[in-house]
């Protein structure tokens, strides 16, 4: 269908998650992880884009989604597609690789180089499979921190994220908050909600329900589950748009039909972009991966970190926050952004609060919202002359 | 977008506020708007500033500018920070269109060292002349809209607001009128003067019973 399709196969893949054409770091600290189990060893794949400025100052950490990766700014291996935040991160850009020097790692758990359920298991040499450990958000950061120390960096410049990446954020900014000078949670929540846990878990089940599947052992047996992480991907790409854009975009409109065909063809567009969104994912994504990241996402809960009170996890920060949400996002919605800026109050931090006017759902902040490129480039030069970075070029 | 603005004129109540705030100091400003107080603050006194504003446009043109603001309004989110956040809470030309007033100027009074308010004063001689001799409600240049949109849900005289302060246990620090030209009222005069010839005033507030009952604040 796409043209970039001959090189989507299993092999780029499977290399892509041992092999990574990115940077890496394998870790040899054992990572002590919230379940209590141990990771005696990981490697964390990331790119860098910039320069790190002598006194390692200029560093931003941009943090993804739960199926997005390090490619935030350059072509993607095994798709070909443009990097997922090129609209924001690069020359001249808001986050401006001119200025600064930005790191984007591939999470713990994920599929494309960073240690997770595809990757080969040391002790047996087979794919961990569901012996991966689960794994949380606090564990994706606090698997960061070596990276972070790896560039002999004291502290963040900036932490940056949307969604799961918003997540990741919050948790640099209440685990690590000495190291954090600045965050911009996106499109994100302290928790997840019950309504979240419940798309996930469908998700999860579809996945699960795939003779493929195999008791999540596809790898070794050369099966792969593709019709359930489709069909995954297909739900939860619903809620991460808005009733409002689909209508926008597809109303009712048939595909390549002058009648419906009175079958469970696709016949409506919704229903065949639906398809196309399933089956390009399956192209790039882990089935594993996603069970294991899904899951880190439903167990987040800063709060209950924190004796149950958000302001605990911010108590005595110094870190400047821009909190930003999108109007039509359902997914997380604006007054869950709201609470995070309340618990900032209650310990009077430094605190920015955007909410973007846009029809677009959750995807907003993947997209093109030239009042959040704004909003967070006056947040980014505003505290890169506190901290007596230089200033953007002018023009 | 942190070029520095070209000139323009700073409302006389800003410049006022600005005089009184100390260097360096943790500054709320409530009801900021396109946070021009803020923007003469950070510029001026070097202030640790933050903002908050009912509109989003403006609170997202603040944050585009590299001010710390958030969409809020004074009836309800000044509740969530803790005692003494501020040196100053300032409330500038906002108290009229709260649907609290006291409440708000509590939370003002709690939360800073100083509270710093500026509001519209009903007792001008124009708005009684108005009143007495049109029988409507008055509509001036400080007041410009009529009742039906105004947002200004609370006006009241400068004898009002003092009173109110009396009610709270604040004391008064400063107090100052300007005229309908913008300039300073002389303080040797009573404050029925002031009451009738001032357009606008601004108050510096601290809450006296934390020292009466003795209590810390953090």
């Amino acid at each position: 269908m796409a043209p970039t399709r001959d090189f989507l196969t299993p092999d780029v893949r499977t290399q892509e998650v041992n092999r990574p054409s990115s940077d890496y770091l394998d870790v040899r600290t054992p990572l002590r992880l919230d379940s209590g189990r141990t990771l005696n060893a990981y490697r964390i794949a990331y790119k860098t884009y910039g320069a790190l400025n002598a006194d390692k100052s200029n560093a931003i950490l941009v943090t993804h989604a739960l199926t997005g990766d390090q490619y935030v700014a350059s072509h993607h291996p095994v798709t070909g597609k443009p990097g997922w935040w090129e609209t924001l991160v690069g020359p001249g850009k808001p986050i401006d690789t001119d200025r600064f020097f930005v790191i984007c790692p591939n999470v713990l758990g994920g599929c494309m180089g960073s240690t997770g359920p595809a990757s080969i298991n040391p002790d047996t040499d087979k794919p961990w499979g569901l012996d991966f450990p689960v794994i949380t958000v606090g564990d994706m950061v606090n698997a960061q921190v070596p990276l972070i120390d790896h560039f002999g960096i004291d502290q963040l410049f900036c932490a940056i994220g949307g969604s799961m990446g918003g997540m990741q954020v919050l948790a640099w900014a209440a685990r690590h908050r000495h190291r954090v000078f600045s965050a911009v949670p996106i499109a994100t929540a302290a928790w997840h909600s019950s309504q979240n846990i419940a798309f996930h878990e469908v998700g999860r089940q579809a996945v699960m329900a795939d003779p493929e599947w195999s008791q999540g052992r596809y790898l070794e047996l050369g099966k792969e589950p593709r019709n359930g992480l489709a069909v995954a991907r297909m739900a939860a790409h619903i809620t991460y748009l808005s009733e409002e854009a689909l209508q926008r975009k597809f109303g009712r409109n048939l595909q390549n039909l002058a009648a419906k065909s009175f079958s469970f063809n696709a016949d409506f567009q919704v229903e065949s972009y639906l398809r196309h969104q399933g089956s390009t994912f399956v192209d790039r994504f882990d089935a594993n991966s996603y069970l294991y990241i899904t899951r880190a996402i439903d167990y987040f809960d800063l709060a209950a970190e924190h004796g149950d009170v958000l302001a605990n996890a911010f108590k005595d920060t110094k870190t400047r926050f821009c909190v930003v949400s999108f109007t039509s996002d359902w997914l997380y919605p604006t007054r869950e952004s709201r609470e995070i800026v309340q618990a900032l109050n209650a310990v009077a931090a430094n605190v920015s609060f955007v909410e973007i006017d846009s029809d677009k759902g959750h995807d907003a902040f993947l997209l093109e919202e030239p009042e959040m490129f704004a909003t967070i480039s006056g947040f980014i030069n505003a505290g890169a002359a506190r901290r007596g970075l230089k200033p953007a070029r002018s023009g | 977008m942190l070029a520095p603005q070209g000139p323009r004129a700073h409302r006389v109540d800003h410049l006022l506020i600005a005089e009184m705030v100390k260097h360096g100091s943790r500054v709320l400003d409530v009801g900021c708007g396109d946070g021009a107080l803020l923007q003469l603050l950070a510029d001026t006194k070097d202030v640790d500033g933050r903002g908050i504003e009912v509109s989003r446009e403006r609170v997202n043109a603040c944050v585009a500018r590299g001010l710390s603001v958030i969409q809020g309004d004074a009836d309800h989110d000044l509740a969530d920070y803790p005692d003494g956040a501020f040196d100053y809470a300032i409330l500038s030309l906002t108290i009229q269109a709260t649907l609290q007033p006291k409440a708000v100027l509590q939370q003002l009074l709690r939360i800073g060292r100083y509270a710093i308010v500026s509001f519209p004063n009903f007792g001008h001689w124009q708005v009684r002349a108005k009143l007495l001799f049109t029988g409507r409600m008055p509509v001036t240049e400080n007041l410009p809209d009529a009742w039906y949109v105004s947002p200004n849900a609370h006006l009241c005289t400068i004898k009002d607001f003092s009173n109110l302060c009396d009610v709270l246990g604040a004391r008064v620090e400063r107090a100052v009128a300007f005229n309908a030209s913008g300039q300073q009222l002389g303080t040797w005069l009573p404050l029925t003067v002031h009451n009738l010839m001032g357009e606008k005033a601004v108050f510096m507030l601290t809450q006296t019973w934390a020292e009466n009952n003795g209590v810390k604040r953090s």
